[in-house]
């Protein structure tokens, strides 16, 4: 299995010239600010309204259902499912050559999982530790200088594109230490049932905190399919930079020609 | 003698400068004044008709409706002629303090703290701030891009809520409803109409 990551990396690699940064700054590279095309705009649009039917009749009542769940509960498994992150976590941040956070996420990731149980209390939070930032595979190949190649909307799953697809299929190849363990490993103790369970709880632990902005996005958008891919290019666009500074993100230019005063 | 003249000339100059900082407004205290009248606006003794007129009467005064409507035109702000510009202000207008004031009427007493600010350059500064969390949703970071060319009438271009900005969100939704309709412009009139009835 080692061996199909490697040489699929590695063909990445070769085939579009890159190399990864190892100053721990890695800046969106230019090429990868420009606009990412919806190439199959027509069958995303109609998978978009097939995933809105799915999410009224299952997603949005089961999360509305789990927001009313005590809020210790849903924070300790906000926090259980945060931590488990970390395992796609730490390998990205290697592999953007970010030492520094790569040992700093392992850290809370030890400490949340042992004195924090299985990760349920944040215990690294309240020890003053920076604030966390996943990553995931799409992201390290965009750091990487890989293009975003065209806009998707895949069944279920919602938003991607064709980078961030392939970068998800990194996790089921071995990438994702915690589908090795449940779902791809010989142990008595997990099996792929509990991997299947923490996905969900991800969708919906994701759903139920932006209930309202979605509803309120959805209410107010003339073209809500178009308003749903603008966001999220912008958040992927803004996780690739690294950077939380604004003004690495947004273009600026078209705003100084517009005088108003 | 001498030095009463001095004082009194001391005493003037205090003045004036205290005068004219009176007619500028530095972006930070705009913003947290303009959150502040926002709350009071959705407080609960008012009805959401009431919240809302409330809500259209502050985001008159403090954006620059305009400058977002033309920035969210993007590039067909050049090919469009005067008159479709002119009937796309009005529609802008009236769209723009629909949408705003129907997203912030759901909210109920959101408590919104600046933080810091950043001068960008002379006509931009970036005032970041926090809206707290609760029970239901998690805290949140917004930006505020403030137009300061003029400094005594400093205006909101664009909020950046945890780094997504609502006025390219808003551009790229219009750039798409023109470009899915070949390039038709009286196609994005058609729906602005629609979604101001």
């Amino acid at each position: 299995m080692n061996k199909i990551i490697i040489t699929s990396l590695i063909s990445l690699m070769l085939a579009t010239n890159v190399s990864a940064g190892t100053d721990g700054e890695n800046k969106l590279p230019k090429k990868n600010s420009g606009e990412v095309k919806d190439c199959f705009e027509s069958v995303n649009r109609a998978t978009f309204k097939f995933n809105q039917v799915l999410d009224g009749v299952i997603f949005e009542p089961v999360a509305k259902g789990y927001r009313k769940l005590p809020s210790p509960i849903r924070n300790g498994t906000g926090n259980v499912l945060e931590n488990l992150s970390s395992l796609i976590t730490v390998p990205n941040n290697i592999l953007q050559g970010e030492f520094q956070k790569a040992g700093i996420n392992t850290g809370r990731f030890a400490i949340n999982t042992t004195v924090g149980i299985l990760g349920i209390f944040d215990v690294a939070k309240k020890m003053n530790f920076p604030e966390y930032q996943k990553e995931d595979y799409g992201q390290t190949f965009g750091a990487w200088g890989i293009g975003a190649g065209c806009y998707l909307v895949l069944p279920v799953l919602g938003p991607s594109t064709v980078r961030d697809t392939a970068g998800s299929f990194v996790n089921v190849l071995g990438g994702d230490p915690w589908y090795n363990a449940s779902a791809n490993g010989n142990n008595h103790y997990l099996s792929d049932s509990d991997y299947m369970v923490t996905k969900v709880l991800s969708g919906i632990d994701f759903r139920a905190k932006n209930i309202d902005s979605i509803e309120n996005l959805e209410k107010n958008s003339i073209d809500f399919y178009a308003s749903v891919r603008s966001l999220y290019l912008q958040d992927r666009q803004k996780k690739i930079a690294n950077s939380n500074a604004l003004t690495d993100t947004q273009n600026d230019s078209d705003w100084e020609e517009i005088e108003t005063q | 003698m001498r030095l009463k003249k001095f004082l009194i000339f001391i005493f003037v100059i205090i003045n004036f400068f205290g005068i004219n900082q009176s007619y500028s407004m530095a972006p930070d205290v705009f913003v947290q004044s303009t959150v502040n009248r926002a709350s009071e606006a959705l407080n609960n003794k008012y009805s959401k008709e009431e919240k809302i007129e409330k809500l259209k009467q502050i985001a008159s005064e403090t954006v620059d409706i305009n400058g977002i409507g033309y920035y969210t035109l993007g590039a067909y702000r050049k090919t469009i002629n005067e008159n479709e510009i002119n009937q796309y202000e009005k529609l802008f207008e009236q769209y723009f303090l629909k949408s705003f004031s129907s997203r912030l009427a759901e909210y109920s007493n959101p408590e919104i703290e600046v933080v810091s600010k950043k001068e960008l350059n002379e006509n931009y500064t970036m005032v970041s701030s926090i809206l707290a969390g609760t029970e239901q949703r998690p805290e949140v970071k917004i930006d505020w891009r403030i137009y300061t060319k003029n400094p005594e009438k400093p205006l909101i271009r664009d909020l950046i809520i945890e780094g997504l900005s609502l006025a390219r969100t808003q551009k790229e939704e219009f750039s798409s409803i023109i470009q899915s309709n070949d390039g038709d412009i009286n196609a994005l009139f058609s729906t602005l109409k629609e979604f101001i009835k």
